[in-house]
C-alpha cells in the first residue's frame, strides 16, 4: 500500500527568510495533500523514514515536510527566530530543556504521553524517545596490532604510549558548534576529571575538530581517523560500513543521552502535530509491532554495558551549562585543553 | 331458724329482728366481728347473715378465719354497697349467697331455703303431721303413698298452715306472706291456692278448714 | 379512646442531624487544616530548597582582579528538580551589574535581616516562588554585595495540592459517612431507654398503675417519677372514685334498709285496708328510690369499668347458668319459671362482671314485667358469627314505636305503669354491649305476648 510519493527536495534549498542554517529538506507524501506537517530536527532522515512512512500510512491526508538541522541551529529556529514547526526533535538534552523552561514549547498529554515512564517526560513539553550512548569509535585498521581500548583510562594510556600513532588522528566534536557535542562533554566532566585529562591529551596530539558525528565517522571509515571520541553510538552502528571500525562504550562509564521532541509554543498545526508526537511515541515505547519503524534503536548495545551507564536526567540541571558565564569559563577550559597552539 | 345477725347499724338490726320473728325466727344480733366470733364459738346457727362492712373488720375475713366451722352453717352475706365490686370473691370464700339491702324478707326467705337446699338439709326440715310428710326445703310433700312437689306459693302457703297447726289464718293475713307488695291481688288468688292445696291432700288426714269469716286452718284428724 | 398525641419533631432526627452537622463542620475543617497544613508545608519545602539552591550558588562566588568568579553548581538546578518538574529562572547581579540569567526576572526587595528574601510574582506567564539572597564581596578595597534570584513555577506544588485536596476530601467524607453511621447508631440507641420504657409502660393491663420499677437511665430518671407520681395520683383518685361510689351506695342504702324493714313489720300488724295500703305505697316507693339508688350506682361503676376493659375469655354458658341460678329464687316468688336453653359453646372477650351486670339487668327486667306463673326463657346461641343471649318474656311487650327509646337513659315504656322500676336497667346492657364490641335488641315477642331482649357479643 504505498500510496505515498517521496519526492526529494534540493538539498540545502535556502527559505526564504530563515537565518538558520537547514542540512537538508525532504518532504515526505503529496505536495498536493491539505496539511503540512513541518518537522524540524537533527536526526538523519533516512533514519526516521521508516517511522515518518508508518504515520503517512495512518494519515494519507497528510504531508510531512522533514528539515534538518544541527542542534545549535535547531536552538536558534525555535529559540530565537520563532520559526513555524510543527514538531522540533532535538538530540540535545539540555537545549531541548531550555526551550520549555523558557516557554518556547506548548504543553501536551496524552495517553501515550502518560504512559511515559517519569524519567522520560519533562513537565508535559518533552518526551523522550531514545537512549543512545555515547561511543568511541576505533578504527580497526588503525588498532591493529594493538590491544583495543576499552575505557577512557585505556585511551589515555594508548595515547601516551603511542603518540606518533595517533597524531592528527583523533577527533571529536567542536563544542563551540555542536550542542550535542556541548552536552556530551559537560556531561562527561560532570562525571569524572580524566574527560579533563583526556582532553588535554587529545589537545596535544592535535585532535580534529568536527560539527557532527556523521563527519567523524565518516573519516573513520576512510581511515583519516583512527579515533572519534563521544560519537553517537547509534549513528555508527546504523552504518552500512560499519565493520570497518568499532563502537566502543568505555566500561568507566558510558553517557547516554534521550532525543526528544516537543511542540512548539506557536506551531501551525498543533493538531498533527499531536497524533505524529504519539505515533512517535508508541513506536519507541511500545514493544509490540513497530519495533521496526524504531529510529536509532540501541537497546541491544545499551543491554551490554548496563553497569556503567550514566544516563542524562531530564531537568533544570541541564541548564546549568546553558548560563553564558558557565558556557564561557567552559569553553574557556576546554579550548585552552584542546587547542594547544 | 336459729340466725345469726352480724349487723352494725343498731336500727337497721333491730328492724331485722323484729321481722324476722314475725315468722318465728330466733335471732342473735352480733355487732361487730368479735362479738361474732364469741356467738359463733359457743352457739349453732342455721343460718348466718353477715354485713360485709363492719366496723372493725371486712365481713371476708370472717369467712376465711371460720372457714371450717362455716362447713356445717351456711352464710347470707348482705351489703348495701354496690354489688358489682362487693360480690367479687364472696362467692368464693365461702358464702352461700348474697343479697342486698335493702332487700325483700320474702327474697331473703326464698334465698335462705334455697342455701339450705343446696346444703342437703337435715331432718329437722321434715314436719310429720298424720299421715303427712313435708319437707319444707324439698318442696315435697308425701300423702301416703303419693310424692306432690309444691310450687312455689303453695308451698310456703302449706309451710305456714303446717308451721302452726289448727291456727287460723285471715285472707289478707295470708295475702301479705304470699304475695309481694307491688303485686295487685285479690283475695280470690288466696281462694285459689288453698283450692290447690286441698286437692294436694284430698285422701289423707290432713286438710285444710275454712272458718267462715275467720280464715283458713290446717286441721289434723 | 386515647386522645390523638400530637406529635412533633423526633428526638433521633434531631441527634443525628445535629451529629451530622457537626461532622459535616468538623469533616470541611479537616479538609480545609489539611488542605492549608499540606500548602504551608509544600511551600515550606519549596522555600528551604530555593534557599539551599540560592546559597549554594554564592558558595561559589567570589572577587578575582575586581571581576565576579561564579560557578553555578549543577546541584543547585537538580536539587530543584527533586521534588517536582517546575521551571526555573535565575538572575545574578554583582552590585548594580546584571552578571547571568535571566535580566527580566524581579528580584525580592530586600527587608531586615540577611536574607534569603521569599516572595510570590508572576513571570513569563506562570506563579513563580522568588527567592533573594547575597552575599557581600570585597571588590578593589570596596564591599559589594552579590546578589542571586531564583525563581521556580509551583506546578507541582498545584498538582500536589490538589492530590492532597483529593485526599483530605475522601479523607473528610470517609469521616463524614463512618460518623454518619455512627450517628444512626447512637441516636437508634440513645432513643432505646424511651422505647423500652414505651414497651413495659403498654404492655400493661388497663388497671396497671404500679409504678414503674425498671431502671432508667440518669436523664429519663424525672419522666419517670413524674410519671410513677401521676399513676399514684390517679390511682389514688380512681380509688377514691370506686370507694366513693360503693360507699354512696351503703349510706343511701342502709338507711333505706332499716325504713323497709319497719315498713314490713308494720304492714304486718297493720288491720286497716286502707293503712294497709298506704304502707304497701311506702314499701313500693322505698323499693323504687332503692332500685334507682342501686341502678344509678351501678351505672356509674359500668362506665368505670367499660374506661378500663378487661379482656379475660368468659364462657357465655356458665355465665348465663349463674345468673339463672342466681336470681331464681326471685322468679320463685312470683312462681316465674327460668328456663336455661344452651345451645351453642360459645364465648366472648371481655369483663365477667360487666356481663353479670348487663344480664342481671336483662333478667331483672324480664322477671319484673312477666305476670306471675310464666316462663322467662334464656336463649344462649351463635348466629353470623355473634353470641347471643336472648331472653324471651310473656310480659307486656313493648309498645311499637319504642324499642329504641328504651334504651336511652330512664325510658320507660307506655304501659309499665304500676311496675316498681327505673329505665336504667337496659341501658346498663346496652352499654356494657356496646363496651364489648355488641349490641342490645329488644323485639315484641314473635311468637306471642311479651319481648325478647338479645344480648349480643362478638365470638372469641
Amino acid at each position: 500500500m504505498r500510496h505515498l510519493i517521496i519526492s526529494l527536495a534540493v538539498i540545502l534549498l535556502p527559505i526564504s527568510a530563515s537565518a538558520f542554517e537547514i542540512e537538508e529538506r525532504v518532504v515526505f507524501g503529496a505536495e498536493s495533500n491539505p496539511q503540512t506537517l513541518r518537522v524540524i530536527s537533527t536526526g538523519d532522515v533516512r533514519v526516521f523514514e521508516p517511522m515518518i512512512s508508518g504515520f503517512l500510512a495512518e494519515n494519507p491526508a497528510v504531508t510531512v515536510d522533514y528539515t534538518v538541522v544541527s542542534s545549535s541551529e535547531l536552538m536558534k529556529a525555535i529559540g530565537i527566530e520563532e520559526a513555524t514547526f510543527d514538531v522540533a526533535i532535538s538530540s540535545a538534552m539540555d537545549l531541548q530543556t531550555k526551550l520549555a523552561n523558557d516557554g518556547f514549547t506548548a504543553p501536551y498529554s496524552s495517553q501515550a504521553t502518560d504512559a511515559l515512564p517519569e524519567w522520560a517526560r519533562w513537565r508535559q513539553d518533552l518526551f523522550a524517545f531514545t537512549q543512545e550512548p555515547a561511543a568511541v569509535v576505533l578504527s580497526k585498521d588503525a588498532f591493529a596490532g594493538l590491544p583495543m581500548p576499552q575505557s577512557r583510562q585505556d585511551l589515555i594510556s594508548l595515547l601516551r604510549q603511542h603518540p606518533d600513532r595517533f597524531q592528527g588522528k583523533i577527533g571529536t566534536y567542536d563544542l563551540r558548534d555542536s550542542g550535542l557535542g556541548y552536552l556530551f562533554a559537560t556531561q562527561d566532566s560532570r562525571t569524572s576529571e580524566v574527560y579533563w585529562r583526556l582532553t588535554e591529551v587529545m589537545g596535544a596530539l592535535d585532535a580534529k575538530l568536527y560539527c557532527c558525528s556523521s563527519h567523524m565517522i565518516n573519516d573513520v571509515a576512510s581511515g583519516k581517523l583512527a579515533i572519534a571520541y563521544n560519537v553517537l553510538g547509534s549513528y555508527a552502528l546504523s552504518r552500512v560500513d560499519k565493520d570497518r571500525f568499532v563502537v566502543m562504550l568505555p566500561s568507566d562509564f558510558t553517557t547516554v543521552m534521550m532525543r526528544t521532541a516537543l511542540i512548539p509554543q506557536n506551531a501551525q498545526n498543533k493538531e498533527l502535530a499531536e497524533p505524529f508526537v504519539d505515533y512517535l511515541l508508541q513506536v519507541a515505547w511500545n514493544k509490540t509491532g513497530q519495533h521496526s519503524q524504531q529510529p536509532y534503536d540501541s537497546t541491544a548495545m545499551l543491554a551490554e554495558r548496563e553497569d556503567s551507564l550514566r544516563r542524562i536526567r531530564l531537568g533544570p540541571g541541564l541548564l546549568i551549562f546553558l548560563d553564558e558565564y558557565k558556557k564561557r569559563s567552559f569553553l574557556t577550559a576546554w579550548e585552552n585543553a584542546i587547542l594547544q597552539e | 331458724m336459729r340466725f345469726l345477725l352480724i349487723e352494725d347499724n343498731l336500727s337497721l338490726a333491730r328492724a331485722t329482728i323484729d321481722r324476722l320473728s314475725l315468722d318465728g325466727h330466733v335471732v342473735d344480733h352480733a355487732e361487730c366481728l368479735a362479738d361474732a366470733n364469741g356467738f359463733v364459738s359457743t352457739t349453732d346457727y342455721d343460718l348466718i347473715l353477715l354485713d360485709i362492712m363492719l366496723p372493725d373488720g371486712d365481713g371476708r375475713s370472717f369467712l376465711k378465719s371460720h372457714r371450717s366451722a362455716l362447713e356445717s352453717t351456711p352464710v347470707i352475706a348482705t351489703t348495701a354497697r354496690s354489688e358489682v365490686s362487693d360480690r367479687v370473691g364472696i362467692l368464693d370464700l365461702g358464702a352461700d349467697d348474697y343479697i342486698t339491702k335493702p332487700f325483700d324478707f320474702a327474697e331473703l326467705e326464698a334465698r335462705c331455703r334455697a342455701v339450705l337446699r343446696r346444703r342437703g338439709g337435715n331432718a329437722s326440715n321434715i314436719i310429720s303431721l298424720g299421715d303427712v310428710r313435708f319437707d319444707s326445703l324439698s318442696g315435697t310433700l308425701e300423702v301416703g303413698q303419693r310424692t306432690l312437689h309444691l310450687r312455689n306459693r303453695e308451698l310456703r302457703l302449706f309451710e305456714i298452715f303446717a308451721a302452726a297447726p289448727e291456727q287460723i289464718f285471715s285472707k289478707p293475713k295470708l295475702l301479705d306472706r304470699l304475695f309481694s307488695y307491688d303485686e295487685d291481688v285479690s283475695e280470690n288468688a288466696i281462694e285459689v291456692y288453698v283450692g290447690r292445696l286441698r286437692r294436694h291432700l284430698k285422701g289423707s288426714r290432713a286438710e285444710i278448714v275454712t272458718d267462715r269469716g275467720l280464715g283458713y286452718r290446717l286441721s289434723i284428724k | 379512646m386515647s386522645a390523638e398525641v400530637h406529635s412533633r419533631g423526633s428526638i433521633r432526627r434531631r441527634l443525628m442531624l445535629q451529629l451530622l452537622l457537626g461532622a459535616a463542620v468538623l469533616a470541611i475543617a479537616l479538609f480545609f487544616i489539611v488542605q492549608s497544613l499540606a500548602r504551608q508545608l509544600a511551600e515550606e519545602s519549596q522555600d528551604n530548597i530555593l534557599a539551599a539552591a540560592v546559597s549554594a550558588i554564592l558558595d561559589t562566588t567570589s572577587v578575582r582582579d575586581g571581576e565576579i568568579q561564579l560557578d553555578l553548581p549543577y546541584s543547585a538546578f537538580s536539587m530543584l528538580s527533586n521534588i517536582s518538574n517546575d521551571r526555573v529562572f535565575y538572575s545574578v547581579r554583582f552590585g548594580d551589574d546584571f552578571v547571568t540569567g535571566y535580566n527580566d526576572l524581579p528580584t525580592v526587595p530586600k527587608d531586615d535581616g540577611f536574607g534569603p528574601w521569599f516572595d510570590t510574582a508572576t513571570y513569563q506567564g506562570d506563579e513563580v516562588r522568588i527567592v533573594t539572597a547575597e552575599r557581600r564581596l570585597a571588590s578593589r578595597g570596596k564591599p559589594l554585595a552579590v546578589e542571586v534570584t531564583l525563581a521556580q513555577t509551583r506546578d507541582g506544588q498545584r498538582d500536589q495540592l490538589r492530590w492532597i485536596s483529593q485526599i483530605a476530601a475522601a479523607l473528610g467524607s470517609g469521616f463524614f459517612i463512618s460518623v454518619a453511621v455512627l450517628a444512626a447508631l447512637t441516636a437508634r440507641s440513645s432513643i432505646s431507654p424511651i422505647l423500652r420504657l414505651t414497651k413495659s409502660v403498654s404492655r400493661r393491663g388497663p388497671k396497671d398503675l404500679r409504678p414503674v420499677a425498671a431502671p432508667v437511665p440518669h436523664e429519663m430518671a424525672p419522666l419517670v417519677a413524674a410519671l410513677n407520681s401521676f399513676m399514684d395520683r390517679l390511682k389514688n383518685s380512681l380509688t377514691r372514685s370506686e370507694e366513693f361510689i360503693a360507699d354512696a351506695a351503703h349510706r343511701v342504702r342502709t338507711p333505706l334498709a332499716t325504713v323497709r324493714t319497719q315498713a314490713e313489720i308494720t304492714y304486718r300488724r297493720v288491720e286497716k285496708d286502707e293503712n294497709r295500703a298506704s304502707i304497701r305505697e311506702m314499701i313500693r316507693a322505698i323499693d323504687e328510690s332503692s332500685r334507682a339508688a342501686g341502678q344509678l350506682l351501678d351505672h356509674a361503676m359500668v362506665t368505670f369499668r367499660t374506661d378500663h376493659l378487661e379482656q379475660e375469655v368468659i364462657d357465655l354458658n356458665s355465665l348465663a347458668d349463674e345468673m339463672i341460678e342466681r336470681l331464681h329464687p326471685m322468679a320463685e316468688l312470683r312462681e316465674i319459671e327460668l328456663v336455661l336453653v344452651q345451645q351453642n359453646a360459645v364465648s366472648t372477650v371481655g369483663d365477667t362482671i360487666l356481663l353479670q351486670s348487663a344480664l342481671r339487668n336483662v333478667l331483672d327486667n324480664a322477671i319484673k314485667y312477666s305476670p306471675a306463673d310464666s316462663t322467662v326463657t334464656l336463649c344462649v346461641s351463635l348466629d353470623a358469627g355473634m353470641a347471643h343471649l336472648t331472653t324471651t318474656d310473656c310480659g307486656i311487650g313493648l309498645p311499637e314505636e319504642d324499642a329504641e327509646s328504651l334504651k336511652s337513659r330512664f325510658a320507660r315504656g307506655a304501659n309499665v305503669e304500676g311496675v316498681i322500676g327505673s329505665g336504667l336497667g337496659l341501658t346498663i346492657a346496652d352499654e356494657v354491649a356496646r363496651a364489648h364490641g355488641g349490641y342490645l335488641t329488644i323485639a315484641n315477642n314473635s311468637k306471642g305476648p311479651g319481648a325478647c331482649v338479645t344480648l349480643s357479643f362478638p365470638l372469641q
